[in-house]
């Protein structure tokens, strides 16, 4: 360009090196809460310092590809980013994803398309690389896809689980494999092609038969996939920016997928590979939930039984969210202290869609942080509780997490709410959670049903707390 | 640059992508997942190289989409990530 080579050459790799540098300290804030929204800043700078410098790179040389490009992606992710709801940010979060996997994809199959016709230009790592980003990147894209439309309830959230599952899509993986090698080895653009398209089937065949409740996970694996997609181009186009950036990206990704799953008691191996929630599942062997009523209540009774406690412990689920009821529980709450109840929030980790969600939602409506009680802290008060006032929350109040071996939810930790005196549940029917689970909570004694829309019921609560 | 200097900036940055998040609280999960999610968009730069010396139609085209892809990643994850971390800040 302007500068002569070897300098700018220098230039670009001095600016990457201080991209790296803010993309690491951007990840080091992102991690503890005080510094988080800075550190988000910080890498955004380090991505734009990446981005600036790579436009000096000598083998640039047309922007109008460029320009266009960025033009309409900075248009459509500004405003998804912008337009989306609280509620409706973990499949936001996937779709981000996905698109990020897919350009991997890509950036693969043109290079080999403009490698190939000279034979023997393509050196054999850069081969492996450009073969892995396709892969990788496209099995991210079409997941991506598949876990957005679980969430997004444009298919049903539950595992589609159909015979050989696994064996099937345990040889379409080898077959895939085989694709690669054919293509790397004949440098025939079909073999291609057919690795394309096989790993974008196989994505989709991978993400089906996990349940929606598991989708964080599995997005959040996604998401390291797509670093290291972007980190094996970063090996096809020799940058060091790219293998810096997606790699980090791939490791940190794999540990918080780790982490995650850990939240919820279940091995990566175990949500990858149980379908989990397919089947319904009963209640305690021998205690069958089937013959048992839930008992329900009005929103008169239930406003008297929690203006008259002394503690009241507010545990909001996903239906919560999906009503959008976080500021009108947020006005109730605020009644009942007026009337001086105790009010507390118990926030499960994986509450919500994805963990964290929850305290994203009561944030954004205000509620007082000291309010916001995490698993650990909550769970000794709860049978020192009045009422526990479970809003759209299922899978996370189930006891049989505790006490049947049978449950697929067993040995999940979860919010000991049978341990209140009274149990008022706000759900919309009796229908099980995300996890296709039956929960026996619904059929205990000291549990009262007040169905309806979440919203529509604290409503009513809180006209009828002020009659009381 | 050689196939071992690429190599060992990788093993590096996998040790230190495990390090720097190692002692995250679950609350940050969520937006740490969304932050490293707009991390990887730095397919951009891969994407705006190749969108820059494509010279077949079909290379134009697939650089074309690929630069689209790589930019709503960049863009909307750290704007997505932003407005989840907002909510904290007003908190403090």
């Amino acid at each position: 360009m302007i500068l002569p080579l070897a300098l700018s050459q220098n230039v670009i790799n001095v600016a990457y090196l201080v991209a790296a540098a803010l993309l690491i300290l951007g990840i080091k804030r992102l991690s503890s809460p005080r510094t988080a929204r800075s550190g988000n800043v910080v890498a955004a700078v380090g991505m734009v310092i990446a981005l600036v410098f790579t436009l000096l790179d000598d083998d640039i040389d047309s922007y109008w590809l460029i320009a266009a490009g960025a033009a309409v992606g900075t248009i459509v992710g500004a405003f998804s980013a912008r337009r989306v709801r609280m509620t409706a940010m973990p499949q936001m979060v996937a779709l981000f994803n996905g698109v990020g996997g897919g350009a991997a994809a890509l950036i693969a199959a043109a290079e080999f398309h403009r490698r190939t016709p000279e034979p023997g230009h393509v050196v054999e790592d850069a081969m492996g690389a450009i073969l892995f980003s396709a892969l990788i990147g496209s099995i991210s894209f079409s997941g991506s896809l598949v876990a957005f439309a679980k969430l997004q309830e444009l298919m049903p959230g539950r595992p589609v689980v159909f015979p050989a599952q696994q064996v099937g899509n345990g040889a379409l993986f080898l077959g895939l494999l085989a694709f690669g090698g054919v293509a790397g080895a004949t440098e025939v653009g079909g073999w291609m092609i057919a690795l394309l398209a096989g790993a974008l089937l196989f994505g989709i065949l991978f993400v089906l038969p996990i349940g929606g409740a598991d989708m964080p996970v599995i997005i959040s694996l996604l998401n390291a996939f797509t670093g290291l997609a972007a980190a094996s181009t970063g090996f096809v186009l020799d940058n060091t920016a790219l293998i810096i950036g997606g790699t980090l990206v791939g490791a940190s990704g794999t540990l918080l997928t780790i982490l995650m799953g850990r939240a919820m008691n279940r091995s990566l191996a175990n949500v990858l590979f149980s379908a989990f929630g397919a089947e319904p599942v009963a209640g305690p062997a021998g205690a069958a939930t089937d013959g048992q009523t839930a008992r329900e209540i009005g929103a008169e009774d239930a406003a008297v039984m929690l203006a008259y406690a002394k503690r009241v412990v507010v545990v909001p689920g996903y239906g919560l969210a999906v009503a959008q009821a976080q500021h009108t529980v947020r006005e109730l709450a605020e009644l009942l202290e007026r009337r001086g109840v105790d009010v507390k929030y118990a926030i499960h980790p994986v509450a919500g869609r994805m963990p964290g969600h929850m305290n994203v939602l009561l944030a954004e409506a205000n509620v007082p942080y000291p309010q916001l009680y995490d698993m650990e802290d909550i769970n000794p008060e709860f049978p020192r509780t009045d009422v526990a006032l479970v809003i759209g929350a299922n899978d996370v109040t189930n006891p049989a997490a505790r006490t049947n071996p049978e449950s697929p939810l067993y040995g999940m930790p979860i919010l000991n709410v049978d341990e209140a005196a009274n149990v008022v549940v706000l759900k919309r029917s009796m229908s099980p959670g995300f996890a296709g689970v039956d929960n026996e909570l619904y059929y205990n004694a000291k549990t009262s049903m007040l169905f309806g829309d979440a919203r529509a019921s604290v409503e009513k609560l809180i006209a009828a707390v002020k009659a009381a | 640059m050689s196939l071992l200097t690429s190599v060992t900036i990788f093993v590096l940055a996998v040790f230190l992508g495990f390090e720097l998040i190692s002692r995250v609280p679950t609350l940050l999960h969520t937006p740490l997942m969304s932050g490293t999610n707009a991390i990887h968009g730095i397919v951009l730069v891969g994407a705006m190289l190749i969108a820059g010396s494509a010279d077949s139609t079909l290379e134009q085209v697939l650089a074309f989409v690929a630069v689209v892809f790589a930019t709503i990643n960049v863009v909307g994850g750290f704007l997505v990530t932003d407005r989840m971390l907002e909510m904290f800040k007003r908190r403090e």
